[in-house]
């Protein structure tokens, strides 16, 4: 027991200080109590076993949520070197009570989710509850004439008690707490009110162990609480302030945490900069400079940098006497890093970025064993997981799925819903090899605050798939533009939430109704045309869809010429296009549903086709989709491009009429050899367009032209080198070949059309679609 | 900054370091109650005191040398004290000959044992020379060597200076090799050597910017700790940091100080920044960069010819019209495109500024 201070053993440390850390548990060691009060909330006393579980690895977290409200959640980060887990650790390796003792989550929670009258519960605006105040220690710093709070800390505490040099394990603390007595008795409550309720009711709890253990217990929280735990207060005063406060129902579990999560970039940081410094002070037996700059040095060489053990001695060197100029007992981590950066990196800052990134920080994921009581939701997810073989790890991963496969298919059916639920565990990313639809790349990366969205998610729901549906539905109805009911009903379909889908389809066409961007119409139609197609749909009420992407296929008609024709410059006009030739396979898949959509859409296209206003990039490749589907004679198709090349055309609208008739990668090259009536129309333009010009349009030629095939840019380059006055070679459609008449005999042809219809296995007697 | 100027009676255009600031570093090395390194004139804390400015127990001001982070200045003084060899590198006009003059005049008392590096310099420079009427009257001796400053900083224990060391050729950087890892230079004409005595080190320059450099060897990098200064982080920083060398230099020619040129400083500043980051102060516009650096170093040089356009042509107030052509000259390097970019930046920025119609005006008047 302490010999000055008659009482119980008050240890102020600061939260994720790795010299608090030892300094408690040696000062423990030497005190030895019976008991150990730790600041917390006493909803996690439950819990507290847990963290002797050996599947329990820090860094972790005690999440505390409101239990018909998972969003509103508070989290007490805990790490290896954190003091509290040494002494809860230490507790229970004495086999001695450990309890905690902060103001129950019950309150803290309640009072937090009071001021905010309206809560988005989809969005993760999870209160935060950070227990540390770090403001006092600023003004201790700055008294002891130090600009950087963290700074002093560490020298005066957390330096301490490196092994070899043994201080009396309390002396610090008592300091300590003297001067936290001074700061408070200068600043009061600091601003921080709600920290006289809580210490109060810690003194509660502190007079509930005195009556069960005495005064041989220790109690190790925040140094700022100190004071007010030795102070003398009676019991009706405490109690005054702690009746009456709201209160909620509260669920806690531990949740897995990180590094990054503790650091102060985090959302739900614990306030430290250099959660990897820490460790490494904490876990190091002895030299802790020598030892951390072995490991840059280690780092620095599996990035391929020349880094010599004679580095790692100049630089501890430079360290030590940077923190002697500096008067610090200690080299520090600015100390280190800043000898790493002369002596290691040549003074450049970017592979010190990577420094800080893996070492100051660290890429630790902490693992809580299963027996963690978890939020329905992540029940059913940790048993998916686990049937399919997929493990949570925060290191990135690549996973290709073959879906085909039942487990694969699954796979992506769980990756899909929890996308929905906002649990972006899995992110789709293109492919590499194949680009199959039967094919899916996921990079998997699992953040420890993806727990969090699960526990938020938990409100929707008791499974994945029931909580994924009712998310859906909900955002279909909140959605406010079309692009997002579209690609929520995509989603819907990848996640084969099929009980979804009747609600979110008609938000769908409720929405197609209203707007009014033709490119957001457009840029609809093809997922839900391809699913269509493709029986994406699982049993669902395919014709339903089927309407709904009629119905979005005729408001597109009408809106699409005036589009087009609105003096669009050329990134607009390449954009319309891919609309256009979505569109297009998109009708052409919903054709079977609609005979008669197929005739508006080609009316559509020859409208565009013959539009003056209309951007030549989308009128030749107007022309192009009206040529394939045999609905532009070739007589019209040469008329057209004769107007579009002629030279009153400006030559660059000519050379996008080009690309957007002949280009790669549409087979226009072939068209080209085989109908050199056209190739003649374009030679001829190409050698009449002036030479100031043709340096213009040359990029735009060279993209069109460049796509080809070897064997077409060959056969090409030969056609136009025997010259256009030369016999054709082969014929192209509507041109009349060797050895027939210009026009067809109908009688003739009908004669084998029997035959074709036979071998196309159609049903004789339906009539095919009049070519035009 | 009223600082009386101990000129040691010589009537030097540029004097020393250790001359122009004997009075600091006397105070310093009096106040100075901190473990010294063998040979060091102050404790290594006084040293950075030095550089960064501080005012002493007994009153005394030190004026900043350096106006930078404050982390660069204590690398390089405890580089210096772990007998490692310090590599100042950066951008032409970041100040790198000035930390290290001042550095060398803090810690050895002595700035003056110079190596300047050109694609010129000789092995001689850095190792020895001879003295040829005595080598051939008397045979090789030690009289008859000529040796080299840093030769004389071995033997002494002092501070040595190379600056622009990536200019030397690479055959003849590596004659440093030698020198600062066995910490020795040997004779073999004599079968003598000259080993470094404790206080020895040496302080290179380099720029990484310029054209024409000789990168240096792996091995002679790995004999460095290199410290990177930075061009100033705010516009505020390098106007105080103009000012204030202006201010030395213009006393230096005997020029009149211009209280009212602080507007025009910052307007120098400005216009360098801008035309160097590409982006005008506000972030909204771009500019085009031109071919020079624009460093602070060129812009302290535009200020004091201003400044002495103004006292010896004007009224002796700095007016936009006296550092016009000084800006000119320094952002127009190339004639053909260089001047495009100058044009753009005077008619799309200048023009429309509040305030800098005058500016404008003179600029539209020289340039051509």
């Amino acid at each position: 027991m302490t010999p000055a201070a008659p009482g119980p053993l008050l240890l102020g440390v600061r939260h994720h200080g790795p010299g608090s850390a030892r300094a408690v548990r040696a000062a423990l060691d030497a005190a030895g109590p019976r008991a150990v009060l730790v600041e917390g909330p006493p909803e996690g006393d439950a819990l507290l076993d847990l963290a002797a579980d050996p599947g329990m690895r820090p860094p972790v977290a005690l999440l505390a949520h409101a239990a018909d409200d998972p969003g509103r959640a508070a989290f007490w980060p805990l790490a290896d070197f954190s003091p509290e887990w040494v002494a809860v650790r230490w507790a229970q390796e004495a086999g001695v009570p450990v309890r905690f003792i902060d103001l129950p989550a019950a309150h803290t929670l309640a009072a937090a989710g009071e001021p905010e009258g309206e809560r988005d519960s989809g969005a993760r605006d999870s209160v935060r509850l950070d227990p540390v105040r770090l403001d006092p220690l600023a003004v201790l710093a700055e008294t002891a004439g130090y600009d950087d709070p963290e700074r002093w800390w560490e020298d005066v505490v957390e330096h301490r008690g490196t092994p070899g040099e043994r201080y009396d394990p309390l002396g610090a603390f008592e300091a300590l707490g003297e001067a936290m007595g001074a700061l408070r008795e200068a600043y009061g409550d600091g601003g921080h009110s709600r920290d006289l309720i809580r210490e109060a009711h810690m003194r509660q709890r502190m007079r509930a162990a005195r009556r069960e253990f005495g005064d041989a217990y220790a109690v190790v929280c925040g140094a700022w609480h100190v004071p007010a735990l030795r102070a003398k207060t009676t019991v009706a005063a405490d109690k005054a302030l702690l009746t009456g406060l709201p209160k909620v129902k509260v669920e806690t579990t531990w949740v897995p945490w990180t590094h990054r999560r503790l650091a102060r970039a985090g959302g739900y940081g614990a306030g430290i900069a250099s959660p990897g410094w820490y460790a490494h002070l904490f876990a190091a037996p002895d030299r802790p400079v020598e030892r951390w700059l072995t490991k840059v040095a280690g780092l620095l060489r599996e990035e391929d940098r020349q880094v010599s053990p004679a580095h790692v001695i100049e630089a501890v060197r430079l360290a030590g006497t940077l923190a002697a100029l500096r008067g610090r007992p200690l080299a520090g981590l600015t100390e280190t890093l800043e000898a790493v950066r002369a002596v290691m990196c040549d003074g450049s800052d970017i592979p010190l970025a990577l420094i800080e990134d893996r070492l100051v920080v660290g890429d630790v994921l902490g693992e809580v064993p299963d027996a963690a009581p978890a939020v329905p939701l992540m029940r059913d997810l940790t048993r998916q997981q686990r049937s399919l073989r997929l493990k949570a790890e925060a290191q990135d991963r690549e996973l290709e799925l073959d879906l085909r496969k039942d487990t694969d298919a699954a796979k992506s059916l769980l990756l899909h819903r929890l996308r929905l639920l906002g649990v972006d565990w899995g992110t789709p990313t293109a492919s590499r090899g194949s680009t199959g639809t039967f094919r899916e790349t996921w990079r998997l990366r699992w953040e420890p605050e993806l727990s969090v969205r699960v526990a938020e998610a938990g409100i929707w729901g008791t499974t994945v798939l029931a909580a994924a549906t009712a998310r859906a539905e909900a955002d279909a109805a909140g959605a406010r533009e079309l692009g997002e009911v579209t690609a929520l009903a995509e989603r819907c379909l990848l996640a084969g939430l099929s009980d979804a889908l009747p609600a979110v389809l008609r938000a769908l066409a409720d929405r197609a109704a209203l707007d009014t961007d033709v490119a957001r119409l457009a840029k609809a139609l093809p997922a839900l045309a391809r699913s269509l197609r493709y029986g994406d749909v699982r049993g669902t009420d395919a014709a339903a869809l089927g309407t709904v992407a009629s119905g979005l296929a005729e408001r597109i008609c009408v809106a699409l010429p005036p589009a087009c024709a609105a003096g669009l410059d050329a990134d607009a006009a390449a954009e319309l296009r891919e609309h256009v030739d979505g569109v297009h396979g998109a009708v052409g898949l919903l054709a079977d549903a609609d005979e008669g959509l197929r005739d508006r859409w080609s009316a559509v296209l020859r409208t565009l086709a013959s539009r003056d206003t209309v951007p030549g990039l989308i009128r030749g490749r107007a022309a192009r989709l009206l040529l394939d589907d045999g609905r532009l004679p070739g007589e019209e198709t040469a008329r057209l491009m004769g107007l579009a090349l002629s030279p009153a055309a400006s030559p660059a609208d000519a050379a996008g009429w080009i690309e957007g008739f002949a280009g790669g990668g549409s087979g226009g090259g072939t068209l080209l050899v085989h109908d050199e009536r056209l190739l003649g129309l374009i030679d001829a333009w190409l050698t009449g367009v002036p030479e100031r010009a043709f340096t213009d349009v040359l990029p735009l030629l060279r993209r069109t032209f460049g796509a080809y095939e070897p064997g077409v840019k060959r056969t090409l380059g030969e056609l136009v080198r025997r010259g256009p006055g030369a016999p054709p070679a082969a014929t192209g459609p509507g041109a009349a070949p060797e050895g027939f008449a210009p026009e067809l005999d109908p009688a003739r042809a009908d004669a084998v059309v029997d035959l074709v219809r036979l071998l196309l296995g159609a049903a004789p007697g339906s009539e095919p679609a009049a070519p035009g | 900054m009223t600082m009386p100027e101990t000129n040691t009676g010589t009537e030097a255009l540029r004097p020393h370091a250790e001359d122009a600031f004997a009075h600091e570093l006397k105070a310093l090395e009096a106040a100075d109650d901190r473990p010294r390194p063998a040979r060091w004139k102050l404790s290594p804390w006084a040293v950075a005191t030095y550089l960064l400015g501080g005012e002493l127990p007994d009153g005394t001001v030190v004026t900043p040398k350096y106006v930078g982070p404050r982390r660069i200045v204590e690398v390089a003084v405890t580089t210096l004290a772990t007998d490692r060899a310090l590599l100042l590198l950066g951008v032409p006009g970041t100040a790198k000959t000035w930390v290290s003059e001042h550095l060398a005049a803090a810690v050895s008392g002595d700035s003056t044992l110079l190596v300047q590096g050109t694609a010129g310099t000789p092995e001689e420079a850095i190792r020895y020379g001879w003295n040829y009427a005595r080598l051939l009257a008397h045979g090789p001796s030690r009289e008859a060597l000529v040796p080299s400053p840093v030769m004389r900083a071995m033997a002494e224990g002092m501070t040595a200076r190379v600056e622009e060391l990536t200019r030397i050729p690479a055959d003849v950087q590596d004659s440093l090799i030698t020198v600062l890892s066995e910490k020795t230079l040997p004779i073999p004409e004599l079968g003598d050597e000259v080993q470094a005595v404790r206080g020895f080190n040496l302080i290179a320059t380099a720029n990484d910017r310029d054209r024409g450099v000789n990168e240096l060897s792996s091995a002679l990098r790995r004999r460095f700790n290199t410290v990177v200064l930075p061009l100033p982080a705010t516009a505020d920083a390098e106007v105080d940091i103009v000012a204030r060398r202006v201010d030395q230099m213009g006393r230096a020619l005997d020029l009149p100080a211009a209280p009212e040129g602080l507007e025009e400083i910052r307007r120098v500043v400005t216009v360098f920044r801008e035309l160097r980051d590409g982006v005008t102060d506000d972030g909204r516009t771009k500019v085009k960069s031109p071919s020079g650096t624009l460093s602070t170093a060129e812009a302290i040089s535009v200020v004091t010819g201003g400044l002495a356009l103004a006292a010896h042509f004007g009224d002796g107030v700095l007016r936009p019209s006296d550092v016009a052509a000084g800006i000119l000259g320094a952002v127009v390097r190339d004639p053909a495109a260089d001047k495009v970019v100058w044009q753009e930046y005077l008619e799309a920025v200048v023009r429309e500024r509040d305030g800098w119609k005058d500016f404008y005006r003179a600029c539209r008047e020289v340039t051509p």
